[in-house]
């Protein structure tokens, strides 16, 4: 018999539940922390087994605690997401109907958009075409905010983009909908919403802003990782994980050093069901 | 939006008109079903459609919980447990069992006449967690303040008084709040419902005068101890030398610890 749960464990869940979405040093700090108040033996490089050991009780629940990466910086998150089909119904105690609307137009706005993001002006334009109940501008601006602070969206200078949270919990519904306007990440093979586009029109493969910034580190003249031609975006610039910040940059690098964070079991288990 | 996804179209539908059509004939639906009965449906669907059946509920119940709204039997019966009524037993038994083993929740039915449930945490929040286990949230800020005044007041306070200490704070439930909105809607509305006060009238006022007092949901999530602390740390002052406030904590702490 599989092993079974204690408190530490329990308030893991729990916090993982009433946060959303915790980042990947919060959860080795939260490890710690439910091992210590629960007086469970902790051992560091133990967190992996520790979330099986939830997960394999949460699965006749159809949850799970899944690994993904952020968008924006390439830091591992951890968020309760269901292993089965998604709709937007987990915002509906929340959100009132209108407000619901206006998320899902978001949502269309993102998927059809280039670089995954809706301009603040094209969002407040929406508001005022919906069919269950207009918004006026300044309510707009408010469920905006809501949005922002409950982590479904991000803002960036006025440009809204899907949160990893939102990504992470909505992904199987995701792909119902958009189906072919959605692509997977050349480099991670996750779904790719902020990224860069390869021009080759036969090409067009998609890259996460972090995957491209890891996969040409140290490289002077990018190519395109699937077609070869010259890839014309600016590189960005990543923010690395503390652990491998002092990895020297010229070597190897697009061996992922061990923060390879992309191919989570969770995202696999997930998809099967 | 994770936990909802195994309910069917209907049931969702369902959720979202939760006031709508809330008959108490749904209670039929849990007079006591025959031992024959039992074990015919027990014999009709087979284990895995049953651990289903579980496992929608408890994502029912957490999705609800959410707004914090107390659960009624009825609804669970109606929106999730269906045509597996004859097990309801069998299922809801499981279901508590899940929440106890799994999430460190316990489902405390608060209203037996009206079977009303709420889900109360078993831990507790502590300090110097690195992510809280209950994010902070300004409503409940104020919702701590008011309960405070109502305990070091001897439990049960008139209306006006809570206004009163409120405005010194700067929130004046006759203006709308910046975060709060209508300060004594949520006072009165949102915390009554979801049963952290009590806010009934006092018998012959008139005018009208109404008093507030702890709900069943304070009442079994809130120590009263930490409390006591909290204010006695802000008044410089030992909890114990608030003497019948500090016995009532006492009690009500070892009260919860033998439910635990
Ligand atoms: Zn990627
Ligand atoms: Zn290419």
């Amino acid at each position: 018999m599989a092993r079974p749960m204690g408190d530490s464990h329990r308030r893991f869940l729990q916090t993982i539940m009433s946060n959303g979405i915790i980042d990947g040093s919060q959860a080795k700090a939260l490890h710690k922390h439910c091992c210590d108040v629960a007086g469970a033996n902790y051992s560091q490089d133990r967190l992996d087994e520790f979330i099986d050991v939830i997960n394999l009780h949460l699965q006749p629940m159809f949850m799970h605690i899944r690994k993904g990466m952020s968008e924006e910086d390439g830091l591992q998150y951890y968020a309760l997401v269901n292993t089965a089909e998604t709709e937007v119904t987990r915002m509906s105690s929340d959100y009132a109907d209108n407000e619901l609307e206006l998320f899902r137009k978001i949502m269309d706005l993102v998927a059809e958009s280039d670089n995954g993001t809706a301009s603040s002006t094209d969002i407040l334009n929406c508001g005022d075409a919906l069919l269950s109940k207009k918004l006026k501008k300044k309510e707009t601006e408010q469920v905006l905010n809501k949005f922002v602070q409950n982590k479904w969206l991000t803002e960036k200078h006025g440009e809204y983009s899907l949160s990893t949270r939102c990504i992470m919990e909505m992904e199987p519904y995701l792909r119902t909908i958009y189906q072919d306007l959605l692509k997977n990440c050349h480099v991670c093979d996750n779904i790719a919403f902020q990224c860069q586009m390869c021009e080759n029109p036969d090409c067009g493969i998609r890259m996460h802003l972090p995957c491209v910034a890891r996969y040409f580190r140290g490289r002077s003249d990018p190519h395109c990782p699937a077609c070869n031609e010259f890839w014309p975006h600016e590189i960005p610039e990543m923010h690395r994980p503390l652990a491998s910040q002092s990895q020297p940059s010229s070597a190897k690098e697009n061996t992922a050093p061990r923060s390879t964070p992309l191919t989570s079991q969770g995202r696999r288990s997930g998809r099967r069901l | 939006m994770s936990q909802r996804k195994r309910l069917s179209a209907s049931q969702n539908k369902a959720a979202n008109q939760r006031s709508k059509a809330e008959s108490d004939d749904e209670e039929d639906a849990f007079t006591q079903p025959s031992l024959s009965q039992v074990q015919r449906a027990k014999e009709s669907f087979t284990p895995i459609q049953i651990d289903r059946k579980v496992a929608e509920v408890v994502q029912f119940i957490l999705i609800k919980d959410q707004r914090k709204v107390p659960i009624r039997r009825a609804d669970i019966a109606k929106h999730v447990i269906k045509e597996y009524r004859a097990i309801h037993q069998d299922i809801m038994k499981r279901v508590i069992h899940t929440f106890d083993q799994v999430f460190g929740l316990k489902l405390v039915e608060i209203d037996p006449k009206s079977h009303l449930y709420i889900l109360v945490n078993k831990l507790e929040a502590l300090p110097e967690e690195p992510v809280s286990l209950i994010p902070a949230n300004p409503k409940h800020g104020l919702l701590f303040t008011i309960l405070s005044v109502i305990f070091m007041k001897g439990g049960v306070v008139k209306e006006a008084l809570v206004w009163g200490f409120l405005k010194k704070l700067r929130v004046d439930p006759g203006e709308r709040h910046d975060i709060f909105g209508d300060v004594k809607k949520l006072v009165t509305d949102e915390f009554v419902r979801q049963k952290y006060l009590e806010y009934v009238r006092i018998p012959h006022t008139e005018p009208m005068e109404f008093e507030l007092r702890w709900g069943v949901r304070a009442d079994k999530e809130i120590n009263k101890m930490k409390l006591l602390e909290i204010v006695g740390k802000l008044f410089d002052q030992e909890p114990s030398s608030w003497t019948q406030q500090y016995r009532e904590a006492t009690a009500a702490g070892s009260q919860s610890q033998s439910q635990r």
